[in-house]
């Protein structure tokens, strides 16, 4: 039974939404090429000439390094809270995620102070051996490309971490036990079986990752790496060339592109469904005396570096401000942060349902399923950029509809959606759709056909078998897609600083008066509130991933 | 999706009811200025005239907003903390001329566009920090001194594309050419300790550290430095330098500004003007100044008792700024083509 069997009449309406969200959300990203292709003084010779190889240089080692450091992190340890069993695995399930929360250009603050020459740690060594000035030893530099890898996998990994650890839940208990029988050890029953089955779910996380890394600003530019994203900038407002910048954006997007492509092009002959919906409970490996230690160990260092210590340096430092409390709108601020990502979210799930179910019933519309990638694109432009990608449609449109209204009726409706929070709601959906997409496709993608045409042959809309059948089974990726935008939201600056209304903070943009004034004292508090509201459902959904899989 | 339907619903109406009533009842800021810098003097504003003021902060990207959102852009002023924006602004052709005669008399001909497009509102040098311990009095006297190879590895600086730097640049090669300002650069560029990074203070902070005996920092870091009661190990890094103030012999230090521009759609012109006006009279001159060490623009206001100690009289370079606005980009190619920050 081919494909074909699941395109129907009423399929067509699926279509027609699907085209038009994948087309209202590529807008901003099409905006950024208009501005590449006329520019008003192209310099595209000069950076080619200068500074641009510096910058692809730097961003590829950036890439590697976290990418690297991501799986490394992510995968070993989403397999050991799932696969294992040790004291403090049930803690670690949801501990593991926390680094998520924190945002990373505050944990490259925290880590600056600490380790800087005036910080406590390099004092302590100079008191220790005597050492006067800073000839006197070597130290490694936090601000250098390694300092940058390694804060941006701190609080990156979670991305790998979550996805596999999904994938790890969905996978079959009975294939493991085959392969066991069959003679490989738990190591060799990992690599051979488990890892190529959570490939997929790996690679999205990260491809995820990946697009974080080139896209970082608040990170490199305080650590003067000169990537590709910091090159942005510099092209932009300090050359005041929006061109030349949207030029470097495009390149950067385009690399985006032959990235994902190539990852792709590497599994498509995989496919795996599962063939029973009769899940046994999984039954763990028992890690005992060293072994435990060790998983202890592995699991512990990324929450501790990437959480604990971050948050216990704002957390001193919150205490000499607690008045703050009392005399700022915290409350509102952390309304707005809350009202904005959790609309983001839901919008972002229901559109990511949207255009991934879209492509389940026609995928053999090739113009669909491109549509749908690029509709993803958003995700690899540097915020500020993609902000401008935003201004110029909804500008556009407002001012066309001003001039006709006035024109016919002789009302003035001004701007109506620019300047507005739905101009910062819709640049969250362009910018993270990207995360929502690949978490409900890759888990949709389990789902075998089959259960499609049955329920589709027993009479079933594809509307109430996506309600019916896919929905209990994809729930788990749902969760995670809702959780992961939320938590980027909540964190989302440079567009939100660039888009909002007159008078209008979020937590976000209230840390930034002073964090970008490297005043991290006076606004830790609210640093700290923004981890703390991003923790809380992190934790709750945590929990719920983890009871999606039946049989636990 | 009901609500979300209900909140666009609400969201449309209220548009509707904004734009329905243009009145001079408030003025609309773009400010690339930091919030606590500008709050009291807004509150200050409102309270003289009654004018209610509306603020969106953001440290890039609003001079493109204005630009796109075009006739119907609610904005009436862009402040900015620099002459960067303000000359793009101009570039644009996003400002209205405005002509005040108030403005005329409070602000020097050089701190105003020849044409009326921006006006200066506070000023600052761009100095050279030296090390007390390390560099003897009289040793520097000039920005051509950083270029002399004695000394080789003893320069710290922010990024050379760092808007500060870039106009530093900019009036070099409005006063010395091109050709002149490439060879300084690259000089200086030999003589760095260690690849530009951090902000102004970040480099005070390391010559405390004996990472380099020379600096090049904005004047106002001194006294937020000295001052500083959250962050009191900066007390002792600004007690750690001398400011020199260059080219007292010559065209005087490098100046910059802090300024405004009104929007040329602006929906409340006047308004716009008065508080404009108002910010360039004594008052307002002076708190503005003082709330960040900087320099009033107009002539004859009081300096703070930490400004007049350290900062007292000293000649400040006089060309205009929109010459020295026009060189940014030059500079900018510059800073790529000698490979001032890698």
């Amino acid at each position: 039974m081919s494909s074909h069997s699941l395109q129907t009449g009423n399929t067509r309406g699926w279509l027609f939404s699907s085209w038009s969200a994948a087309l209202l959300v590529a807008l901003p990203v099409c905006s950024v090429f208009y501005l590449a292709l006329f520019p008003e003084e192209n310099i595209w010779q000069h950076l080619a000439d200068t500074v641009l190889p510096v910058y692809i240089k730097t961003t590829l080692l950036l890439m590697a390094g976290v990418g690297a450091l991501s799986i490394l992190t992510g995968v070993s340890t989403a397999w050991l809270v799932t696969m294992c069993s040790f004291p403090g695995k049930r803690l670690f399930e949801w501990a593991l995620l926390l680094p998520f929360a924190v945002p990373a250009y505050v944990i490259a603050y925290v880590y600056t102070d600490l380790l800087e020459y005036a910080g406590p740690v390099q004092g302590a060594l100079r008191d220790l051996f005597g050492w006067q000035t800073a000839k006197d030893y070597w130290f490694p530099e936090i601000r250098s490309l390694p300092g940058a890898i390694l804060m941006l996998s701190l609080v990156l990994y979670p991305y790998v971490y979550l996805m596999s650890r999904a994938a790890f839940l969905e996978q079959s208990m009975s294939l493991r036990d085959a392969s066991r029988i069959l003679g490989c050890s738990p190591w060799q029953s990992f690599v051979r079986i488990s890892l190529p089955i959570a490939r997929p779910s790996i690679a999205v996380g990260l491809s995820l990752v990946s697009m974080e890394t080139i896209n970082d600003f608040g990170t490199v530019d305080y650590f003067a790496v000169k990537s590709m994203s910091a090159g942005i900038y510099d092209t932009w407002l300090n050359m005041s060339n929006l061109g030349g910048a949207a030029q470097i954006a495009t390149m950067m997007m385009i690399f985006v592109v032959i990235l994902i492509t190539l990852e792709r092009a590497a599994r498509a002959r995989q496919k795996q469904f599962h063939t029973s919906d009769r899940y046994k409970a999984i039954d763990p490996y028992a890690l005992h005396s060293w072994r435990a230690g060790l998983a202890i160990l592995a699991c512990g260092v990324p929450v501790l570096a990437g959480f604990i210590i971050p948050v216990g340096v704002l957390g001193v430092y919150a205490t000499n401000h607690l008045d703050q409390l009392f005399n700022s709108d915290f409350l509102t601020h952390a309304s707005h942060s809350f009202i904005l990502s959790g609309s983001a979210a839901l919008l972002c799930v229901l559109l990511a349902v949207l255009l991934t179910y879209a492509k389940r019933l026609n995928p053999n519309r090739i113009s669909l399923v491109s549509a749908v990638r690029f509709s993803s694109l958003g995700y690899a432009l540097p915020g500020a950029v993609l902000a401008i990608g935003v201004i110029i449609p909804l500008a556009a449109f407002d001012n066309r509809l001003d001039a006709f209204l006035r024109e016919h009726w002789g009302i003035s409706t001004g701007l109506l959606l620019s300047g507005t929070t739905f101009a910062v709601i819709f640049a969250y959906c362009v910018r993270f759709l990207a995360v929502s997409t690949g978490a409900v496709d890759s888990s949709l993608n389990k789902v075998t056909p089959t259960m499609d045409m049955a329920s589709r042959s027993l009479g079933m809309t594809p509307g109430s078998t996506l309600l019916k059948v896919h929905f209990p089974l994809i729930k788990g990726g749902l969760l995670t897609a809702l959780l992961v935008v939320f938590v980027d939201c909540m964190k989302e600056l440079p567009a939100t600083l660039i888009l909002r209304p007159f008078n209008y903070d979020t937590l976000a943009t209230y840390v930034y008066q002073f964090a970008s004034d490297e005043q991290l004292e006076e606004c830790s508090l609210a640093a700290l509130l923004i981890v703390l509201v991003g923790i809380i459902p992190v934790i709750l959904l945590s929990r719920s991933i983890t009871g999606t899989r039946k049989g636990n | 999706m009901l609500r979300k339907s209900l909140l666009t619903i609400a969201m449309l109406s209220s548009a509707f009811s904004m734009t329905a009533q243009a009145e001079t009842t408030e003025v609309n800021i773009y400010s690339y200025r930091q919030p606590f810098l500008i709050e009291p003097l807004l509150k200050a504003f409102s309270e003289e005239t009654g004018i209610k003021t509306n603020v969106v902060f953001a440290k890039k990207g609003l001079l493109e907003r204005l630009e796109h959102e075009g006739a119907n852009s609610p904005a009436d002023i862009l402040l900015t903390s620099d002459i960067g924006p303000l000359s793009d602004a101009v570039a644009k052709g996003l400002f209205a001329p405005f002509n005040s005669e108030i403005v005329n008399k409070n602000v020097p001909e050089q701190f105003r566009d020849p044409e009326g497009r921006w006006v200066g509102l506070t000023s600052r040098a761009r100095l050279v920090y030296a090390s007390k311990e390390r560099v003897k009095e009289g040793e520097i006297s000039s920005y051509a001194d950083l270029a002399d190879p004695k000394w080789r590895g003893k320069i710290c600086t922010r990024s050379g594309k760092h808007t500060y730097n870039l106009s530093l640049i900019g009036s070099v090669i409005a006063h010395d050419g091109e050709e002149k300002a490439e060879s300084w650069l690259r000089a200086v560029k030999d003589n760095l300790a260690r690849k530009p990074q951090g902000n102004d203070r970040a480099q005070v902070k390391a010559i405390k550290e004996g990472v380099c005996d020379l600096a090049l920092g904005n004047s106002y870091y001194f006294g937020k430095m000295l001052t500083n009661e959250k962050e009191p190990e900066q007390k002792e890094w600004a007690a750690s330098v001398n400011l020199i103030f260059p080219d007292q012999e010559g065209r005087g230090a490098h100046m910059n500004i802090s300024g405004a521009g009104i929007a040329k759609n602006a929906p409340h012109p006047e308004a716009a003007q008065k508080l404009i006006e108002f910010l360039t009279e004594q008052q307002a001159q002076q708190y503005y100044a003082d709330a960040n060490f900087e320099f009033p623009v107009r002539p004859g206001t009081p300096k703070s008792d930490l400004v007049k100690q350290y900062m007292g009289d000293f000649k400040g370079d006089t060309i205009n700024l929109q010459r020295v606005a026009e060189q940014r980009a030059a500079a900018a190619k510059l800073v790529d083509k000698v490979g001032f920050d890698n």
